[in-house]
């Protein structure tokens, strides 16, 4: 096991690229550890299906603000996420791998403004977001593995044109 | 009742959203991960078709725990299905039941209208529309904000990130938008 190859690291300028997208993990553990983030996705699927957030009415709802179902999961699940972290900042909790635990600081450009606005549209349309798509899809919901593939494409545009959108 | 009848009740939303809100600290403390999920998307693309393009070379191998997480997120959905499926329909807002019955939707019967979300709807032009373009949106427009509901409203704002916080706002406005002044159109098509 080779720990600590942050400083030779290159790809993270490359992934930094994009806020959201870095692995601060330095530890490389052998891929059966991943079989831990498959049992988390697990539960994460039944949690949005059984709280029907994967549910298309449910997004309507919220977006007419016909119900406070959507804005009370989303609410009291930042509440306990902004929780956590104070605590893991506060008490320096380190991962189990004994890593200290790094939250990445993320910068403004305007990509969040536009790409937030066209992923609202996309959001009302679908009635879902990434996570509830694969979660559509697994539940029977067989023709979403178009809205997947589509989603897939328009991340790929997005790469494709990603130097000449403004930032 | 049982623990399994419970389980196939809808979950109300201070049950679920703390779940939810406990991915943080989860995915945090077990692999120092930040929560996230369009990712995944930008992971396929590097691994299925770069194209030379330079968002897309990077090693994803280094972010395969994100594949896992998203076909465990799959995988809960077949779970669901098989043991823990409510039979009873889903309860819709009166007023929205109203509003959709104008344009046709009348099966209320499931989470997804099939009356708009099949492969025969996938030809007519509202159906194409909303999954054809409605797709191509959520994946252009997650990567172009650099993060979805979970990346940004979730993890960025746990995290107290301005920037996660207008992004968010972006979400909502654009949901507000396009449910209200524009999806009206589409579902007249």
């Amino acid at each position: 096991m080779t720990i600590n190859k942050k400083n030779t690291n290159t790809d993270f300028e490359v992934r930094s690229l994009d806020a959201i997208c870095k692995n601060q993990e330095a530890v490389e553990l052998p891929m059966w550890h991943n079989l831990k983030y498959l049992a988390f996705g697990v539960a994460f699927g039944i949690v949005l299906i059984k709280s029907e957030v994967i549910s298309w009415f449910r997004i309507q709802e919220m977006f007419r603000l016909q119900s406070f179902h959507m804005f009370g999961v989303i609410g009291s699940a930042v509440a306990v996420g902004a929780l956590s972290v104070f605590l893991i900042k506060k008490f320096k909790i380190k991962s189990i791998d004994g890593e200290e635990i790094i939250l990445p600081e993320k910068t403004f450009n305007k990509g969040q403004i536009y790409g937030g606005l066209l992923f609202g549209f996309g959001w009302a349309m679908t009635g879902a977001c990434p996570g509830p798509l694969f979660a559509q899809l697994g539940y029977g919901a067989i023709a979403t593995a178009v809205t997947i593939l589509m989603a897939i494409v328009g991340t790929w545009v997005y790469g494709l044109l990603r130097e000449k959108l403004p930032a | 009742m049982t623990i399994i009848e419970l389980i196939k009740q809808p979950w109300p939303w201070y049950v679920a959203g703390p779940i939810i809100g406990l991915m943080v600290p989860t995915l945090l403390i077990f692999g120092n991960k930040t929560f996230g999920i369009s990712s995944s998307l930008r992971h396929v693309c590097a691994a299925c078709f770069p194209a030379k393009i330079p968002f897309f070379q990077y090693d994803w191998k280094k972010e395969i725990w994100n594949l896992f997480f998203v076909f465990g997120i799959f995988l809960g959905g077949i779970i669901t299905a098989m043991y823990f499926k409510n039979d009873a329909a889903v309860v819709v807002d009166s007023n929205l039941i109203a509003e959709l019955s104008g344009y046709g939707i009348t099966d209320f019967s499931g989470l997804v209208p099939g009356d708009i979300f099949s492969w025969a709807s996938l030809a007519t032009p509202r159906g194409f529309i909303l999954m054809v373009i409605g797709g191509f949106l959520v994946g252009f427009g997650t990567r172009y904000a650099g993060g979805c509901t979970s990346g940004h409203a979730i993890m960025g704002l746990s995290n107290l990130q301005l920037p996660s916080l207008i992004a968010t706002i972006s979400f909502m406005a654009g949901g507000f938008i396009m449910a209200n002044l524009i999806l009206p159109f589409i579902l007249s098509l």
